[in-house]
């Protein structure tokens, strides 16, 4: 409709700067960002803003067990947040657990997105029964629940940061394969594909440079809210005790360790770890709505 | 004898089949929706582009001139026939000669906004072609370049930005250089100028027309607008439903058309002397090229139909020197 | 007599990220029962938005900022959404360029045309039945009987436009809309749709509004031309006169571009450089830039127009009228 002329107007600023430019229209995607960044950040200090390394023994004192947050420690510092069942300081034990919760989350998005990329990216492609195989494939993963199918990889595959991430990566490729080569097929009936192609370009270069990189909007939108998925789903294996061990405790694992005091009115061994988690999984998932938003050509006036 | 003809078409037959997958076997046992569909898009069209001159090819939608652009710029194969590169063959060259022959043909697309990649800068939508086939090193670039897009009257200092911060008429120029940029020598294109308004319109036929002088190109020029195949063209070839119905020098053309289409399609442009004027058209509709017609395929809309004209399709003859047309209207 | 469509002053503006866009600015004109005027001008001249201002169906962040919309008499400007829409599709029809604008896909044809009769009069259901059925007749669509019962998706673009201008007509509006109607369809077709229009808008003596990039559909349809150019009328008057003497050089500068004068292999007498940004209209004459008798005064001040007859144009130094005069 040519309702609006404002589109037809020369647009002298790129593509990145107008994204910036509608990302930071809406306050609350802002905030979602500024903590997630916050977080971030302080999981990657950790080492150096927190009083104790929980994952060493030799500086956790179990006489130190389930104290209420603001009580000094024998080691001197103040437990800001308390301590858990093993004498653990819980702002250290935070700090480290979301550590190990975002970089699971984040590698484990990263790998599904390549491999599910390439994948729906090839079943575009090429098409006939080799996309249809592809495509029931996914069918098939995407209609189990992830729990289920996460629970039984790690039970056959064991424990271990590796072992996790791999399961996540199988749950999740299917996502990133179906949203590429739903776009892939979009793009690859645009003029400019009949260009590379009377251009006589390689398949590889049209398939990786020419369509791949206009496929990355919808891509980073799944990207950032299976990312904040992989890491629920990550906490609620750890939560069941199938994932991280105690001695590399992710968010998840501190839960659970401080689920059986929660009656005994020691809230805290549950609850800080509970809302660390909560803020990363819904900053992801605001600012993810946001992408969408801006991204999607579809929404646009 | 005529000189071999720069870039040939020999009985094209182009079918699109739509098999379907098994949900939609599915549907079609239980009577649901219809089998297999064919669209027979062309049917045994030939056609012959001279060096030098300006081809069009008029019809209206699903005509297949399109397809019949995309086939002979290679971007998709013929279902059956033959393209024919200077007498030779096309699909059985090989090497260095196959490339060589496929960058000779390119392509000019209608739309300017989907036909340019919007992720690449125009100088990597210009250079990228001419850089990956060697023909010409990366420190050359930028200044082949830069002379390209002097010569569809672009300004160089441009070729950092990304098509969307161009205008319709500027986009339609970085497309043309993109196809220069291969040094071809044939340009398709296909329905170049349809999107652009028109006074932008007449900066890129006479873009066109500079550049064919300047670099001795040949057209296929494919239109639906008679004004600029009238204007543009030296030769113009008529399409309906997947065949060439008639084809004749321009002027010849649109003196005295022959095929009853060809007449119904010049009467029924508006044009700029009308006043007033009671439009009176031709009846019916476009048949759906799923299912055209038997015979004939204008027979349904033909004020001149006759019984043979629904059982047999008109072969394409010369009806003049130089001018062929398919109705059985001649041979009565 | 009182025109069916008088506008004075019309500005329709769009309040952007950007900036305001003027799309429409200060924009005159009328329409006189049964006569047929052409708005001509190229994609962002305005023209359409021009159409939906008259419709009142100018979404935000667009807003008629200034002038009058006088339908027979009646400001539409201020008037309540209740009334504009009791005038559309009875009094004011519109017809669009992508009929499936008007057409609902999920319902019959015959559901939504008796539906448009029955929205606006009181008719039993088998009358109006009749007179959906009559109309379709009307507009060239064989077998009406049948294709009442017919959904959009069962037609092709050509017929499912008829249906458009059959139910857009169904209730012989005063004025009738029609914006770009024929430019997504092939020659032959457009010509079946043209010659539909012509014969019922002169039988109810509709006024139209045929708005259009196409200078060659309007010479043989429209009594009068309107040229826009940038949000405004650059010229306006009698077909005949507008396209054998135009006097605004903007005018002149499109038929010239139209290869249908041209001499074939000669050189088309292109306008150089392209339309300004509506964001970021240049005072004065907005053509200036692109035109070759421009001078220092053209960039001003509004540019006021000139009535010569029956032809008004806004331009300080226009071409000679056929006697050789300038003013």
């Amino acid at each position: 409709m040519s309702g609006n002329p404002a589109m037809s107007a020369p647009v002298i600023e790129t593509l990145f700067q107008r994204f910036l430019a509608e990302m930071l229209e809406d306050r609350i995607a802002v905030g979602a960002l500024l903590v997630f960044a916050a977080l971030v950040a302080v999981a990657v200090m950790a080492p150096f803003i927190t009083p104790q390394n929980p994952y060493d023994l030799a500086q956790v004192d179990i006489l130190d067990a389930r104290l209420p947050p603001g009580t000094k420690a024998s080691e001197g510092f103040t437990l800001v947040l308390g301590s858990d069942g093993t004498g653990r300081d819980l702002y250290s034990a935070i700090l480290y657990g979301l550590r190990i919760s975002l970089s699971v989350g984040a590698l484990s998005g990263v790998i599904a997105m390549v491999v599910g990329a390439s994948i729906g990216l090839v079943a575009a492609y090429v098409g006939g029964w080799v996309e249809a195989t592809i495509m029931r494939i996914v069918d098939l993963q995407l209609s189990l629940p992830a729990v289920l199918v996460a629970l039984i990889l790690v039970a056959v595959l064991g424990k271990g940061v590796d072992k996790i991430i791999l399961a996540l990566v199988i749950v999740q490729w299917a996502y990133y394969a179906r949203t590429v080569r739903a776009s892939a097929l979009v793009e690859r009936r645009k003029e400019y594909v009949d260009a590379a192609v009377c251009l006589d370009l390689s398949q590889s270069r049209i398939l990786f440079r020419h369509i791949l990189p206009n496929c990355l909007a919808p891509l980073i939108v799944v990207g950032t809210v299976q990312t904040a998925h992989a890491i629920a789903l990550e906490a609620t294996l750890s939560f069941l005790g199938v994932g991280l061990p105690q001695t590399e405790p992710s968010l998840g694992v501190l839960i659970a360790n401080g689920f059986q005091y929660m009656l005994s009115g020691r809230y805290w061994i549950s609850f800080f770890p509970g809302i660390a988690l909560l803020l990363t999984i819904v900053s992801i998932n605001l600012v993810g709505d946001r992408l969408r938003d801006v991204l999607n050509p579809r929404l646009k006036r | 004898m005529e000189a071999t003809p720069l870039l040939a078409a020999e009985r094209i037959d182009k079918r699109f089949e739509r098999r379907l997958d098994f949900a939609g076997r599915l549907a079609v046992k239980l009577g649901a929706a219809p089998g297999n569909e064919t669209v027979h898009a062309l049917d045994g069209v030939s056609l012959a582009v001279r060096r030098g001159e300006v081809l069009g090819v008029v019809g209206e939608s699903g005509c297949g001139k399109s397809t019949l652009g995309r086939i002979l710029a290679g971007i998709m194969p013929a279902s059956s026939g033959r393209i024919l590169w200077q007498g030779a063959d096309r699909d059985r060259l090989t090497g260095t000669e196959r490339r060589t022959v496929k960058l000779a043909v390119q392509m000019v697309f209608q739309d300017p906004a989907s036909s340019l990649n919007p992720r690449m800068r125009v100088a990597d939508i210009i250079g990228e072609a001419p850089l990956v086939h060697g023909q010409v090193t990366r420190a050359e670039l930028g200044d082949y370049i830069d002379t390209i897009l002097r010569d569809v009257g672009l300004d160089p200092a441009m070729k950092q930005r990304y098509p969307h911060q161009f205008s319709g008429g500027q986009r339609q120029r970085i497309g043309i250089a993109r196809a220069l940029a291969v040094e071809p020598q044939c340009i398709i294109a296909d329905e170049a100028v349809a999107a652009l308004d028109v006074s932008i319109r007449a900066q890129i036929i006479n873009l066109f027309d500079e550049l064919r002088q300047k670099r001795d190109l040949t057209y296929l020029f494919i239109s639906h607008d008679l004004g600029i195949v009238r204007f543009i063209a030296d030769r113009v070839v008529v399409m309906y439903l997947g065949r060439v119905v008639e084809s004749a020098p321009t002027s010849a053309l649109f003196a005295a058309p022959n095929h009853p289409y060809t007449v119904a399609l010049l009467a029924g442009a508006p044009r700029l002397e009308d006043r007033k004027r009671a439009f009176a058209a031709i009846e019916g509709e476009i048949p759906s090229p799923l299912n055209p017609p038997r015979g004939c395929h204008f027979h349904p809309r033909c004020p001149h139909v006759m019984a043979r004209c629904r059982e047999e399709a008109p072969r394409l003859s010369e009806i003049a020197p130089g001018r062929l047309s398919a109705c059985h209207l001649n041979q009565a | 007599m009182t025109p069916t469509l008088d506008i004075a002053g019309l500005s329709t503006h769009f309040f952007t990220r950007d900036g305001i866009a003027k799309a429409v600015d200060g924009v005159s004109f009328s329409i006189a029962p049964g006569e047929v005027l052409g708005l001509v001008g190229e994609s962002g001249s305005g023209k359409s938005v021009t159409g939906f201002s008259i419709l009142g169906l100018v979404d935000p962040p667009g807003r008629v900022v200034a002038g009058a919309i006088r339908f027979k008499g009646e400001d539409l400007v201020g008037a309540d959404a209740q009334r504009l829409r009791s005038l559309r599709g009875n009094r004011i029809a519109m017809v669009f360029q992508d009929p499936m604008m008007t057409l609902n896909p999920v319902l019959r044809i015959g559901e939504q045309m008796t539906e448009a009769i029955s929205a606006h009069s009181k008719a039993t259901k088998s009358e109006a039945q009749a007179r959906a059925r009559d109309a379709l007749g009307a507009v060239g669509i064989a077998s009406p009987e049948e294709r009442l019962t017919a959904y959009p998706h069962h037609l092709s673009g050509g017929m499912r436009q008829r249906v458009a201008i059959a139910i857009a007509l169904i209730n012989a509006p005063d004025l009738l809309i029609a914006d770009e109607p024929t430019t997504a369809l092939d020659v032959t077709i457009q010509g079946q749709i043209l010659s539909v229009v012509q014969r019922l808008v002169a039988r109810s003596h509709t006024a139209l509004l045929w708005i259009t990039h196409d200078l060659s559909v309007v010479a043989g349809l429209a009594d009068r031309i309107a040229v826009m150019y940038a949000g405004r009328i650059v010229e306006q008057g009698a077909v005949d006169g507008l396209l054998t003497c135009p006097r605004h050089p903007y005018t002149a500068g499109l038929l010239a571009s139209l290869p249908e004068r041209a001499v074939h292999g000669g050189r088309l007498a292109s306008i150089p450089g392209m339309a300004p940004s509506l964001l970021n209209r240049p005072q004065g004459c907005a053509f200036r830039s692109r035109c070759g008798l421009a001078r220092p005064e053209c960039g001003n001040a509004m540019i006021a127009e000139k009535q010569v007859g029956d032809r008004r144009f806004a331009c300080l130094h226009p071409l000679a009228d056929s006697a050789g005069q300038v003013m």
